[in-house]
């Protein structure tokens, strides 16, 4: 480009500010929102609808956080949900046999090896994540399925840890924000301020650029899809704590959405670019978004369409805005 | 000559394939005959169907997560339009629900080319958007299917004038595979379209330095894919006789039939023909594991196994190919 | 400043020609004209806005300003389809084939006739060309010539070549020129974008100069030019770049920083053996594609050699991964910037990069310590990072020093430099000449690789000649003459087709 600089118009300049500050836009439209939904039924918005709000929009947000940091090395994982299902699954099947704390170390781990088989194939055969997640969920799900069969008689019990995590209220605010706020905090800052954090970006961006310079990257995708792993087993606890069931299809509903929030958030799916942050307000946004449907009682189909309309809009704006930097 | 055989060879191994688990199948089920082939014809044939347009999609370069809401929709405008109607009437429905294919595939690849958003993000916004469709049309199974139609699948092939006992043993479900795959993907193929498919999926920039309409041929491959997915759910109420707004499990098996086919998920490259006999492939071991009274649930155990390993396998195929590949 | 009044029956006339991309203006007040039978020029430095005229041109951009006349006709080239029509053919510098689709199916994507092409295939020297060779496995020259043939096949009225000479061997080249020629003589026009004088003075009747988005001149071609142009691209007067190199050295030390033997990768590298020692530059010069690529990449530890040997100061080694050759000291700066940039991350991102690649920094980023790093390297290749954001907002200079501040920032102990220069202006070229005699002084080694002979006694003390796999030839600077480099690029030496392993190396 050319030396010169001219001085942009008001417009310009409000394009690349929020271009440059892409939360400025989400936190914009997440009140936007909030306030339809004011208008459509004054004096919802009140202190137990943020409450509610904020805790169903947790789990939702944890997942998408997988999505997030999958996305930015240009990969997805598609596996999220059945993994969440999957510790939640166990985790009420297995208390009442060996207790809460054994019950969740295994529930864990079984989400940390579905997240190593993720990592193995993507950073080793080269597998698209595409293909790799939805081909080991299916198989955990099997798994699941064939778990089921084995414990169909030994009933339930939901760990009071998570019980209170999920819905309990603490100054008017839910618990799981206990568990949450830490977790996003980690997330935020791990993602510009650690080395991990930066070669996600880096190999999202080139990863041949990034082999030069030294990055060994199957390290990076081992890594990144068993952390992945663990997350949506941290996020299936907490919503079996919210909703206190045992189903074999708990968190499933959330997957596709946990892609809409970070896409939304403007993470791109081809990698290097985005973040947690509007990640984060993504998935808020979803969940008011979700509120509204329902109260516009709308039959079901027409609530789909709305969601699917709306995801596609704001991601159109999204990358008009980007575009003209 | 090499690259005769590298390009056909992952589709010959998939045929070798397919003989000898039908072999097995018949050392396991020693009645297994035309019966069974006519089962599996019509259990594979929704699936062949989308695995067809997923595969048109994918070799474009694009993908459309949207394609088993795609079908719901065929499946429950068929059934409802042919609920009470007569046989001309019915003609009409099924035309109908074609160019209502065409055109929410082409609605995808439009919304794809005009907001310049990824096609995995639009199509599964879209993915809402169809599903939410097709509830409104039918919020539960019902509907109906013309008999005529629903004759179209069943049972074996006869001709007249030709001895039952040498056709009957062809299922019908294969040969409306093979007639509408040969009808509407065959010229195409020939085509120049097909080239620009092919070019789009290999390089778009260098493809629209050539002169392809870029914009128009990826909307046009997201078209076909949605003929194919109303034919697919077409086949749906054709086998089931009524119509069924919830998606069914299409959207993994065709993109799993698409890369055991040796389509390359990046685009450019492969056929359909690997990607049928990839899905009828799949059909026939879960047939298998059903004869063998596996637990289904350890039958999507290995379902899942077989398409993680075989596409494990073919990356580091394709990893090594890559090393010891061109010297140019 | 205009030499030369345009001729009045310009075949295509391009005036005033403005375009701004948000805030950043790209091309203020460009023009050119071009008369036909014409071979006009096109030069600038980067970031004079050459790209964005090009694209302006052949249809792939909207002006905002000025207008295009082709044969007259106000030309609303809105596509390449559109530019094509109207007789302009371009030949960009990426390859716009097929890589999955044959040579013939190319031709049918683009409605080329089939036998025109043949016909321009041999004038350019492919005759054994296979119609049904796929594109991914030709190599990049061949592709090149491939693009020029299909230009030349639909007989455009306007040729515009960017950087055709860029990746192609010398015979190639010679062609090249030679078709080119020919089309101006039968009264075709040709806008030639080039960094490369001799070619320019071979063949081109005019040159149009671009500066900062204006166009600055239109001189004739006539010997004595260069100095001229290079003044009109710098915006500066500019002393003539003097000759040979210092050659004093540190006393020669008794292990060389990097040794090796008998290297052999592949098909083109076959034997290849030399020594570079700390604070010498080494230049290797090749034609395209004599091995240098595989030497490069073994050293760089992305490839693997099939035999011989690499020692680091006296230690034999062997690379899986580059990361292994990167705690050898051994860095890569690829010729290709983009294989080496992120190109949405910012400046900052990019040089550090090399700093966190390993598994134990992949906590907590000192970030001080990497602030002063990377302040440093900026500063000292005095890289521009006014448009800030991400690294591909750049100049194709600008980028190119990123790639080099990296290994600044990291510590640089012997760097493998693949054609640094390729594409870049010449104040950032000389810039880098002068980084590089710096880090050798400061006790470095440095592997150059280059494709124009001239800069081997700008930038090198030595330089090795490599033909078919081999180093033929061993020249000191002060005997770097382009001709000189040129006879043994091509093996002609004396120790050609013998090489002893002793001579061979020095």
């Amino acid at each position: 480009m050319a030396a010169v600089v001219e001085r942009p118009s008001p417009t310009a300049r409000a394009a690349r500010l929020m271009v440059d500050y892409p939360l400025i836009p989400l936190v914009g439209l997440l009140i936007l929102l909030v306030a339809v939904l004011e208008v459509m039924q004054p004096g919802i918005v009140n202190e137990r609808w943020l409450s509610n709000t904020l805790k169903f929009a947790i789990p939702l947000a944890m997942l998408a956080a997988c999505q997030t940091l999958a996305m930015l090395t240009g990969g997805i994982d598609l596996s999220v949900g059945t993994v969440a299902t999957i510790a939640a699954y166990v985790t009420a099947t297995a208390t009442p046999i060996i207790g809460a704390p054994g019950a969740i170390g295994i529930a864990l781990t079984c989400a940390l090896a579905v997240g190593l088989v993720n990592g193995i194939g993507v950073a080793f055969a080269r597998v698209h994540p595409l293909i790799m997640t939805l081909g080991t969920g299916l198989i955990a799900t099997g798994f699941l399925l064939v778990y089921q069969r084995s414990v169909i008689s030994t009933g339930t019990e939901y760990p009071a840890f998570l019980v209170w995590l999920g819905t309990g209220r603490t100054l008017g605010l839910p618990n799981g924000l206990a568990l949450f706020v830490p977790f996003a905090v980690l997330i935020l800052w791990a993602q510009r301020r650690t080395g991990f954090g930066r070669l996600l970006y880096a190999i999202g961006s080139n990863e041949a650029a990034a082999r030069l310079s030294g990055v060994r990257v199957w390290q990076v995708h081992l890594a990144l899809y068993a952390l992945s792993g663990v997350i949506a087993g941290l996020a299936g606890l907490l919503y079996l704590g919210m909703v206190k069931t045992a189903s074999l299809s708990l968190a499933l509903p959330l997957d596709l959405p946990s892609v809409a929030a970070a896409v939304i958030g403007g993470t791109s799916i081809f990698g290097g670019r985005g973040g947690y942050g509007g990640t984060i307000l993504g998935a808020l946004i979803l969940t008011v978004l979700a509120t509204m449907l329902t109260l516009l009682q709308m039959p079901e189909g027409g609530r789909r369409i709305l969601y699917g309309a709306i995801v596609l809009a704001v991601t159109a704006l999204y990358v008009r805005l980007t575009e003209r930097s | 000559m090499k690259r005769l055989i590298e390009a056909n060879g992952w589709t010959a191994g998939l045929a070798g394939l397919l003989v000898l688990l039908l072999v097995a199948t018949k050392l396991i089920q020693p009645d297994f005959g035309v019966s069974g082939l006519d089962n599996l014809a019509r259990s594979a044939l929704p699936f062949a169907l989308a695995t067809v347009g997923m595969a048109v999609v994918v070799i474009a370069g694009g993908i459309d997560l949207s394609i088993a809401a795609m079908m719901a929709v065929a499946s429950v405008t068929a059934a409802v339009l042919m609920d009470g109607a007569s046989d001309g009437q019915a003609v009409f429905a099924v035309l109908g629900v074609l160019v209502l294919g065409l055109a929410m595939g082409a609605l995808n690849g439009a919304l794809i080319v005009l907001t310049r958003v990824p096609d995995i993000v639009v199509t599964l916004a879209m993915l809402f958007v169809w599903q939410g469709v097709a509830l409104l049309i039918l919020n539960a199974p019902g509907g109906g299917a013309a008999p005529w139609l629903r004759a179209l699948i069943v049972g074996g092939v006869t001709l007249p004038g030709v001895p039952a006992a040498l056709t009957e043993w062809l299922p019908r479900g294969f040969v409306f595979l093979a007639v509408v795959v040969a009808v509407i993907w065959g010229p195409i193929r020939r085509s120049k379209l097909a080239l620009m498919f092919y070019a789009l999926g290999s390089d778009a920039q260098a493809a629209y330095r050539s002169g392809v309409p870029v914009g128009r041929v990826r909307v046009a491959a997201y078209a076909v894919c949605g003929l194919f997915a109303a034919l697919g759910g077409l086949s749906v109420t054709m086998a089931t006789g009524i119509g069924e707004p919830i998606p069914g499990p299409y959207l993994l098996a065709s993109v799993a039939a698409v890369v055991l086919g040796g389509v390359v998920l990046g685009g450019g490259r492969g056929g359909v023909l690997g990607p049928i006999l990839a899905v009828i492939v799949l059909r026939l071991v879960r047939m298998d594991l059903t004869l063998l009274s596996v637990d289904p649930n350890a039958a999507a155990i290995v379902e899942g196994l077989i398409m993680v390993a075989v596409v494990m396998f073919g990356g580091v195929l394709a990893m090594r190919g890559a090393r010891h590949g061109s010297g140019g | 400043m205009t030499s030369d009044p345009a001729p009045a029956a310009a075949l295509l006339d391009a005036r005033g020609i403005a375009k701004r991309y948000g805030a950043v203006v790209a091309l203020r007040d460009a023009s050119l004209q071009v008369a036909p039978g014409q071979i006009v020029a096109l030069m600038g430095a980067n970031g004079a806005g050459k790209s964005t005229f090009v694209k302006i041109l052949t249809g792939a951009l909207r002006p905002d300003a000025g207008h295009v006349r082709i044969r007259g006709q106000d030309s609303t080239v809105a596509s390449p389809a559109g530019a094509r029509r109207s007789g302009l053919v371009p030949v960009y510098q990426e390859p716009s084939l097929i890589p999955d689709l044959s040579v013939a199916d190319n031709l049918r994507l683009g409605d080329t006739p089939v036998d025109r092409f043949r016909h321009w295939i041999n004038e350019l020297g492919l005759p054994d060309l296979r119609q049904d060779a796929m594109i991914r496995g030709l190599p990049l020259a061949s592709l090149r010539i491939l693009d020029l043939a299909r230009a030349l096949a639909v007989e455009p009225d306007v040729l515009l070549l960017d950087e055709m000479t860029a990746a192609l061997p010398t015979d190639l080249v010679e062609r090249v020129l030679a078709v080119v020629r020919a089309q101006a003589d039968a009264g075709r026009s040709v806008i030639y974008i080039s960094h490369r004088f001799t070619e320019i003075a071979a063949i081109c009747d005019r040159a149009t100069v671009l500066r900062d988005g204006l166009t600055v001149g239109d001189v004739a071609i006539e010997p004595g030019m260069e100095d001229k142009i290079v003044e009109m691209m710098l915006g500066s007067a500019v002393a003539t770049v003097a000759g040979a190199r210092r050659m004093e050295r540190t006393a020669a030390q008794d292990i060389p920083r990097l040794r090796v033997q008998g290297l052999a990768t592949g098909t083109r590298l076959t034997d290849v053996s030399l020594e570079l020692r700390p604070g010498e530059v080494l230049g290797v010069v090749a034609l395209e594609g004599q091995g240098q690529d595989e030497l490069f990449d073994i050293l760089a530890g992305n490839r693997r050699a099939t035999a011989g040997t690499v020692e680091v100061d006296g230690r034999p080694m062997t690379f899986a991964h580059p990361a292994d050759a990167i705690a050898a000291g051994l860095t890569l700066v690829p010729g290709d910037r983009a294989h080496a940039l992120l190109m949405q991350r910012s400046v900052r991102e990019n040089i550090a990069l090399p700093l966190l690649a390993q598994f134990a920094n992949w906590g907590a980023v000192p970030m001080r310590d990497e602030r002063s790093r990377v302040g440093a390297a900026i500063e000292r290749l005095q890289i521009d990072t006014r448009a800030q954001g991400e690294v591909r907002r750049l100049s194709g200079g600008n980028q190119q020093k990123v790639t080099i501040a990296r290994w600044i920032a990291k510590g640089v102990e012997t760097l493998l430099l693949f054609d640094p220069t390729r594409g870049i202006d010449i104040r950032t070229k000389r810039q880098i000449y002068a980084l590089v005699r710096d880090l050798a002084d400061q006790g470095a080694a440095v592997l150059f690789y280059t494709s124009e002979l001239a800069e081997v006694r700008l930038a090198c003390d030595r330089a090795v000649v490599i033909f078919g796999g081999r180093v033929v030839d061993v020249i000191d600077a002060a005997d770097a003459d382009e001709p000189t480099l040129m006879r043994a690029a091509y093996g002609l030496t004396e120790k050609a087709g013998l090489p002893e392993r002793a001579e061979a190396t020095p």
